[in-house]
């Protein structure tokens, strides 16, 4: 049903998308579907790495890691922007077109108060795209 | 200070994977153990994420409210200490800001001629964020905006009358405030002259001041991967101990002058919005009145700095520079077109012709004039620049070196060149051929609005006018809270939003409560007072700039 899915990941805080990432391993093989991690960062050096092009090593290193874990191909989408915090919504929902995903499977919290100021970015994104996206809420304590 | 070569990881990189990126091709990272972001503390009161640097947010958080609560409480003992610590800088000084300015434009023109100037920022290939025209209309609405509208007129008539009236001396000292030899009674050349010193402090010493430390800290972060932060300016010289205090030093105080800088220039940008509206709709020029707009234009700025860099800055700035335009065609169309364009020529030849005595530091015998307004302008400029170069340097990447320089120094000067030639020039087009006098006599925040009631469509322009003021200011606004939050977060570009939205917020705060108390002059004097310090970081600067490129490959 699904042919690749499309995972946004965040390098900087990996326990907090570990749901996620289960989720997407069973997925992947349920479906026999390729698996896109896509990592989003900015030109500046920052804390996962210094460069655009470290940022990229790890992600593909990531990549690979999982691959290991499902047994499922992978591939990885590195978008740099100069304010990725500002873009974010905007970025992934293009890259869903330019990876050629047809599911999304992506970590989010749960809804809160806040998000009427600050909204969610898996929110937004399924509010923006025609295919499916999965929101992974955080594991219970 | 070792160095590895990026090749390897680059071709690493390039293995085929779908959607990577070209490799951004060879450049010198600085081998550092510190990981950006490690002294930071993450938490999240009431469910806000936060992520900031320890002691550089809570030491700058404490003297910023520490100042403020001082200024206003203690106005009266405050502001004498802040006025002589001014007067003693600019009067006992004034030699060393010119010459450091003097240093760092001559760096600026020699290095576009030198092969260094073909490195790349952010490494041999990488491409811009921005077209030239996003990229050009951040860099000039970010430098001197607001600073256009507000002395565009007044500057050079000043200036004119004073060389006009002539020298007038006491006990041997100048008391007179006209430029060099002043030129009595001979309007051409106290035209000449009023623009050429006009020209100087809006010209290339200013942008050379930006490029210099744009320039560092873009070399120091897109191309050695250091945090975006002032003390990675510092790595050649203090190592690994800019991760230390000294940094946290250098880092707090270029939080300072950015928002204190801001603050106070908020609070003129609302004096003469204020009067604007006051001249245009008989808006009564109170406190509320200017409140009611430091809280709109925050409001905006708000929004814009929640948009971001792309959506937000980008896009007023370019609104910005399309409303400049059209306010400066207008004023060249329907003003003394014809001595406008001559002038234009003129005046670049009188600068060029005037500025080696007007940039010279040492024996000038216009005390008055260097010290009350170059040396001011200097320390001025260079207390604003760490947040225009960082705001610049953030939005530089793929640029070299070259391009770079010619953008920041040589494009905005000759910019500025006209905007001073359009606006000053029909003011004293206005008095000695018109015979009007409204603009010498109104006050310093009226003159723009007395010029244009002369003109045509005087409710329109002026309009416009006061909307390009107000959005001025939130592109200052909206690019400085950007630039603090960065600071404040060891250097981080992707900290919560919320945080910007803290310091846009404390930055209309500010603004108001020295507003309302009274304590703006004080303050001002105090951000001018922090161009001391910033100077040696610039030479500093200079220094990192030299030696940084040297070890860069170059196309």
């Amino acid at each position: 049903m699904y042919r690749k899915i499309m995972v946004p990941v965040d390098l900087a805080h990996l326990d907090v998308i570990e749901p996620a990432l289960k989720t997407v391993a069973d997925l992947a093989r349920h479906y026999d579907a390729e698996v896109c991690y896509v990592g989003v960062t900015a030109t500046t050096p920052g804390s996962v790495a210094r460069t655009p092009e470290e940022y990229q090593q790890k992600l593909e290193t990531f990549a690979q890691q999982r691959s290991q874990v499902h047994g499922q191909p992978v591939s990885t989408h590195l978008i740099t922007d100069p304010d990725p915090i500002a873009d974010l919504d905007d970025l992934l929902i293009e890259a869903i077109d330019a990876v050629g995903a047809d599911l999304v499977v992506m970590p989010t919290h749960p809804p809160q108060h806040l998000d009427v100021l600050v909204p969610s970015h898996g929110g937004t994104v399924a509010t923006h795209t025609d295919v499916s996206v999965f929101l992974v809420r955080p594991a219970k304590q | 200070m070792e160095k590895h070569s990026r090749d390897e990881g680059a071709a690493a990189a390039s293995q085929p994977s779908e959607g990577i990126p070209a490799p951004e091709g060879p450049a010198n990272l600085i081998d550092t153990d510190y990981v950006i972001g490690q002294d930071n503390i993450t938490i999240s009161p009431l469910g806000i994420n936060l992520d900031l640097h320890g002691k550089v947010f809570t030491f700058s958080s404490l003297v910023i409210l520490f100042f403020v609560i001082i200024t206003l409480a203690l106005q009266d003992q405050v502001e004498p200490i802040f006025n002589a610590m001014f007067s003693f800088l600019t009067g006992n000084l004034a030699w060393f800001f010119l010459l450091a300015a003097n240093i760092f434009v001559v760096l600026s023109i020699v290095l576009i001629f030198t092969p260094l100037a073909k490195v790349r920022i952010g490494g041999m290939h990488a491409k811009p964020d921005f077209s030239y025209l996003g990229w050009f209309s951040m860099l000039f609405a970010a430098g001197m905006g607001i600073g256009l509208m507000f002395y565009g007129v007044s500057e050079p008539i000043t200036h004119f009358d004073t060389a006009l009236g002539g020298v007038a001396a006491e006990n041997g000292a100048r008391t007179d405030w006209a430029p060099l030899g002043a030129a009595l009674g001979d309007e051409e050349g106290a035209i000449s002259l009023g623009m050429a010193a006009t020209i100087f402090h809006w010209g290339l010493h200013p942008w050379g001041i930006y490029a210099v430390v744009a320039l560092a800290l873009a070399l120091f972060s897109y191309n050695k991967g250091l945090p975006l932060t002032m003390r990675s300016i510092f790595y050649p010289i203090l190592g690994e101990r800019v991760w230390g205090w000294p940094g946290h030093v250098i880092d707090i105080l270029a939080v300072f002058a950015t928002l204190f800088g801001l603050a106070t220039s908020l609070g003129l940008g609302a004096t003469q919005a204020t009067a604007g509206l006051g001249y245009l709709f008989g808006v009564p020029a109170t406190n509320t009145t200017m409140v009611l707009l430091i809280m709109g234009i925050t409001a905006v700025a708000l929004v814009s700095v929640v948009l971001g860099v792309d959506k937000g800055v980008k896009r007023l700035s370019q609104l910005n520079m399309v409303m400049a335009f059209l306010l400066l065609a207008f004023v060249i169309a329907v003003g003394p077109t014809l001595m406008i364009i001559t002038g234009f020529f003129e005046n670049l030849l009188s600068y060029a012709v005037n500025l080696p005595a007007l940039s010279n530091p040492f024996g000038r015998e216009d005390a008055n004039f260097t010290q009350g307004w170059t040396a001011f302008y200097w320390a001025w400029w260079i207390a604003w620049s760490p947040f225009v170069g960082m705001f610049i340097a953030r939005v530089s990447r793929g640029r070299t070196v070259r391009e770079f320089l010619i953008a920041v120094l040589l494009v905005p000067s000759v910019v500025s060149v006209l905007w001073m030639t359009s606006f000053g020039g029909t003011a004293i087009d206005q008095a000695i051929n018109q015979g009007f006098e409204g603009v010498r006599e109104a006050a310093l925040e009226l003159q723009l609005f007395e010029m244009l009631g002369q003109l045509p469509l005087t409710a329109i322009t002026s309009f416009v006018a006061i909307v390009l003021v107000m959005v001025f200011f939130i592109t200052s606004s909206d690019s400085g809270s950007l630039v603090i939050d960065s600071i404040t977060a060891g250097g981080k570009v992707d900290a919560p939003k919320p945080q910007r939205v803290f310091w846009a917020i404390i930055e209309g705060a500010i603004a108001i409560a020295l507003l309302l108390g009274g304590g703006l002059t004080a303050l001002q004097t105090a951000v001018i007072t922090t161009g001391l310090p910033f100077t040696l970081v610039l030479l500093a600067a200079c220094y990192a700039i030299v030696k940084g490129l040297m070890s860069e490959p170059r196309a």
